[in-house]
């Protein structure tokens, strides 16, 4: 029996091979039109409702008293305060944060939905409630306050290391989903080529995949920090409103306003340069706008 | 025609999975020597290569490079070295930074690595684009560095997947020759997955063909090209392919077509013959042409100066008429022909083996 008799015929054209482009699609640019007026009227009512509020902060603003309020003592050390404790709260956010967002991104194992949902729930927890979860853990008879207490003598709550916990536990999810998203974006396959050329997965990791999520990095690095400089609820509720130790510029901005107006708006007005002059100078270099 | 013995450096049997696709194949090479694995999209060349490479787990079977073992060795700790489709250059490295990131990792200094990746790229004729970030190089000028990138870690087991896939035309006639120059100098064993049967027999020494996961054929160019065993394989080098039973000068296909050839075969064979040697008549033609049988035409296509009617009948052929011919014959679809095949123009080859 023979098999079935089929075939041939061919062009001598050459099999195209699909190219492959390096980066992504591209959105349509933005580009000058008319605006329908359905949509230019919110747009421009949502713009002055973000706006009016700090023109009201700069009108109502006590310039001539500025340079004797801004030198009085409480508001530099909280001024210290703020910037230290944010920027010690980014910076485990980033050893902590970093690495939990490679695990997410690169590797699947079982409840991973879930530990993504965990990480992101202090993101829609009232800042108030992740205090109260804080002291329940770190106080005197908490899950672990305890146990540090008895082992090392030492007490977190009401206490600047306090401040800083409490903005991590804040801050923290902007930097894990700002990098997992840009892990997302990064071609694991880099990691591929990395392991080919003799990189151990620990050697690709900060030769290969570092490097390209740093723009990612650095804008949830920004976006943790600008959190952890405004945190307040849990901060007030977990560490207290000690001057010079726990109190930061948005309890001393709290505390002003009930006894002195014109000393909270200078601090309001001072957070406010502060946040935009630290966003300002990274957003030309890192951050990428569309 | 397998290396075998003291010579062979690559002795692999991979047998894999992924996703549903079953891949069982056997590959052998000696040292120096270029192979390449040619098939269709999605034959399983790919997942070969990303198991050669250890970027997926091998199931069963075995990989011995230089007779020690690598299966469940990591990717990072093989001696391979991979020029991948799209080459994956490190986008934030300069040309130099790219090539000097093996011997890095092999444990050289920053200086001497770049020392060596500076060698490779004056090899590569890229001296000039040292500096240069990925997204400034020409796609010819990535695929060398990406090769020279592959190359600075001295990988006994050199792959390569579809190298020339995503060049222009002309850039992959000159890459091309230069792929070859460099595959010619690397002393280790060459692996060359592509679905062009062109850049497969001017670069590779010999040809494993690949469908399904299975090896379908292995041979030199010249063998795959005289005597191919699928459609695949015949569709690739444009020949009319039959299989049937040999007797003497006779096959019969299994149309019950009955063709006569100049070999003398037994027992199951294939028939192969150009679309070139097949002639078309209107009415039956009287004389010399033994081989005869009704046509009718299915399709008709202009190819290169000369047209290529597809017809159907005993035999599913191809035929290569002039224009002039063409003219003649009518050619519209449903048309019924005559074929004819002259004995001296076919090949006949057992089908075993």
């Amino acid at each position: 029996m023979t098999d079935r008799a089929p075939v041939i015929m061919i062009d001598g054209d050459l099999p195209t091979a699909a190219s492959r482009a390096g980066t992504g699609r591209r959105a349509p640019a933005a580009g000058p039109g008319r605006v329908p007026l359905a949509l230019a009227l919110p747009a421009a009512a949502g713009l002055a409702f973000l706006v009016l509020p700090l023109v009201g902060l700069l009108a109502r603003t006590p310039w001539s008293q500025l340079p004797a309020r801004l030198a009085a003592p409480g508001v530099v050390d909280a001024l210290r305060l703020s910037l230290v404790t944010a920027t010690a709260a980014t910076a485990v956010s980033v050893v902590l944060g970093v690495p939990l967002a490679w695990v997410l991104a690169r590797r699947t194992f079982p409840g991973r939905r879930l530990v993504r949902a965990l990480v992101t729930l202090p993101l829609v927890l009232p800042p108030v409630v992740g205090g109260v979860a804080l002291l329940l853990v770190f106080g005197r008879r908490g899950l672990l306050g305890g146990w540090l207490a008895s082992t090392f003598g030492v007490t977190v709550p009401f206490s600047t290391t306090a401040v800083v916990l409490a903005e991590t536990f804040v801050a923290m999810p902007f930097l894990v989903i700002s990098v997992e998203g840009a892990l997302r974006a990064a071609d694991a396959r880099y990691e591929e080529a990395a392991a080919t050329l003799g990189a151990t997965p620990w050697t690709a990791f900060r030769r290969v995949t570092l490097p390209l999520v740093t723009p990612g990095l650095v804008a949830g690095a920004v976006l943790c920090w600008a959190r952890a400089l405004g945190e307040f609820g849990a901060t007030i509720t977990f560490a207290g409103n000690f001057p010079g130790r726990t109190q930061t510029m948005p309890l001393a901005v709290y505390l002003a306003l009930e006894s002195d107006p014109a000393a909270a708006i200078v601090l309001s007005l001072l957070l406010l340069a502060v946040s935009v002059a630290i966003l300002a100078g990274l957003r030309e270099r890192w951050i990428s706008t569309p | 025609m397998r290396p075998d013995g003291p010579h062979t450096l690559l002795d692999a049997h991979l047998v894999a999975s992924r996703g549903g696709f079953h891949l069982d194949v056997t590959l052998t090479a000696a040292a120096g020597e270029v192979v390449a694995l040619l098939g269709p999209n999605g034959a399983g060349k790919s997942t070969a290569l990303r198991v050669l490479a250890g970027l997926h787990p091998l199931d069963a079977g075995h990989l011995n490079l230089g007779g020690a073992a690598l299966s469940g060795v990591p990717a990072h700790a093989r001696p391979v070295g991979v020029v991948f489709q799209d080459y994956l250059l490190f986008p934030h490295l300069s040309a130099l930074d790219n090539v000097a990131f093996g011997p890095r990792c092999r444990g050289l200094g920053r200086a001497e690595a770049r020392r060596v990746a500076a060698g490779w790229l004056d090899r590569m004729g890229l001296t000039a684009q040292a500096r240069a970030k990925p997204r400034h190089l020409s796609g010819g000028q990535a695929q060398r560095v990406a090769l020279a990138r592959a190359l600075a870690a001295a990988p006994a087991l050199l792959l390569l997947d579809e190298p020339l896939a995503a060049l222009d035309a002309r850039t992959r006639l000159d890459t091309r020759a230069h792929l070859r120059r460099h595959l010619a100098d690397h002393p280790g064993v060459t692996i060359l997955v592509t679905h062009d049967p062109v850049d497969a027999m001017i670069l590779a020494d010999r040809i494993v063909i690949i469908e399904q996961g299975r090896v379908v054929q292995a041979g030199d160019a010249a063998t795959v090209t005289r005597q191919p065993r699928t459609d695949y394989v015949a569709r690739l080098v444009g020949l009319n392919l039959y299989r049937g039973r040999g007797s003497g000068h006779t096959v019969t296909l299994a149309g019950g077509l009955t063709l006569t050839t100049a070999d003398v075969v037994d027992g199951e064979v294939f028939v192969a013959f150009p679309p070139a040697a097949v002639a078309l008549y209107p009415q039956r033609p009287a004389g010399s042409p033994r081989n005869t049988w009704p046509a009718t035409v299915d399709g008709v296509e202009r190819h290169g100066d000369h047209i290529r009617v597809h017809l159907t009948g005993p035999a599913d052929t191809a035929a290569d008429v002039t224009p002039a011919a063409a003219t003649e014959l009518d050619l519209t679809v449903g048309r019924q022909l005559w074929a004819a095949v002259k004995a001296a123009e076919t090949r006949a080859y057992p089908a075993a083996g």
